[in-house]
């Protein structure tokens, strides 16, 4: 008999660990510990990540951007008291899910921008306001903000956009009417567009 | 740069579960693990980014342990007959009770000095700053405790445990 690390795991310990990780969440919700919350959801486009600030949903981020790395940022960024903690994102999960069933055309969710500044920011405050199966060029995006010689820098507050799918960013085209650049690849946009067109 | 928290807790879980184990028993464990997660992870900003994270939480872990051991002395459990040594220790899995009767028996610094080096893999420069002490009496506290394992679990080796 060894007194090894090993010997000291229990059989149980399968079962234990993630009913104490999931414990500790709810925990650190309650202390006003938990500075970002996240959890993966299934999706027609892929697995999606979505974390929340206690003001909001902060993002929503494609298998390709590398949820490992998004975390990582997120961290940094924000704060690395990072925990996986389905709970707040119930309401996101729940609505997300009833867009990609055609059953809801607007998210009603508080959101947090934070990880915008400045125009990016003002940008995509205003990109909800292009209707469900609706879509703008970028240059139509500049005129709305009141800069309609930003087209490129609309482009780029697109293209950083940390909420895809419930800020709208794929709604914005190019002028000659083809999709442009898209934060979850070219495939991701035109389902999103053909899921909206559809309905 | 530091890490997200959930990869800690992914990383080190296990291991301060079953640190807390030894320590306390399996009764307490996991209010020990619960308590060190929460306290490590209000101060987790603050750490250092270089800082060695397991000895991190095995730290934060003895004091939540300590906690629990001064509540139990002061507060004996309600059993009608005293046993011949405090142990609180529960069996974790059939057949190795002996074991853990042993371990439970052994004195808090001997137990506390065997779960950070053998089962945490401290060093003893590390665990002499947890208990206090010289490095030299955290290897003595080890050796006995691994002594008196053996005189009262036969079975017992350290082999393959770091040294």
């Amino acid at each position: 008999m060894n007194i090894s690390p090993d010997y000291f795991a229990s059989p149980s310990d399968p079962d234990t660990l993630p009913r104490l990780r999931g414990r500790l969440g709810l925990a650190a919700e309650a202390e006003g510990l938990l500075d970002v919350a996240y959890t993966t959801i299934d999706s027609p486009v892929g697995t999606l990540l979505l974390a929340a600030t206690p003001k909001g949903l902060v993002r929503v981020a494609y298998d390709v951007e590398d949820h490992d790395r998004v975390l990582d940022t997120l961290s940094q960024r924000l704060s690395p008291r990072v925990l996986r903690a389905p709970k707040r994102l119930d309401a996101a999960a729940r609505e997300l899910d009833e867009y990609f069933s055609r059953q809801r055309r607007a998210f009603d969710l508080p959101l947090d921008l934070s990880l915008s500044k400045w125009f990016r920011q003002l940008v995509q405050q205003r990109l909800p306001e292009i209707g469900y199966g609706q879509t703008r060029t970028y240059g139509q995006v500049a005129e709305l903000v009141g800069n309609p010689k930003a087209v490129r820098a609309v482009g780029t507050a697109c293209a950083t956009n940390p909420l895809p799918v419930v800020v709208p960013c794929h709604r914005v085209l190019r002028a000659d009417g083809t999709p442009g650049g898209y934060v979850g690849g070219p495939g991701a946009k035109k389902a999103l567009l053909r899921l909206e067109a559809a309905a | 740069m530091k890490q997200p928290f959930e990869k800690v807790v992914a990383q080190h879980g296990g291991t301060v579960l079953r640190v807390c184990r030894v320590v306390l028993g399996v009764h307490d464990a996991e209010d020990a693990w619960s308590e060190t997660f929460l306290a490590a992870m209000r101060a987790y900003p603050d750490l250092p980014d270089n800082a060695n994270a397991e000895a991190w939480l095995v730290t934060i872990a003895h004091r939540k342990a300590i906690d629990v051991l001064r509540a139990r002395k002061r507060q004996p459990a309600p059993v009608g007959e005293i046993p011949e040594s405090p142990t609180a220790l529960g069996v974790p899995g059939a057949g190795d009770g002996d074991l853990w009767q042993a371990v439970g028996a052994l004195p808090d610094k001997q137990r506390q000095a065997v779960a950070y080096h053998y089962v945490a893999g401290l060093a003893y420069a590390e665990i002499a700053k947890i208990l206090g002490g010289t490095t030299d009496a955290a290897r003595r506290a080890a050796a006995d405790g691994v002594k008196n394992l053996r005189k009262n679990y036969p079975g017992a080796t350290t082999e393959g445990a770091p040294s």
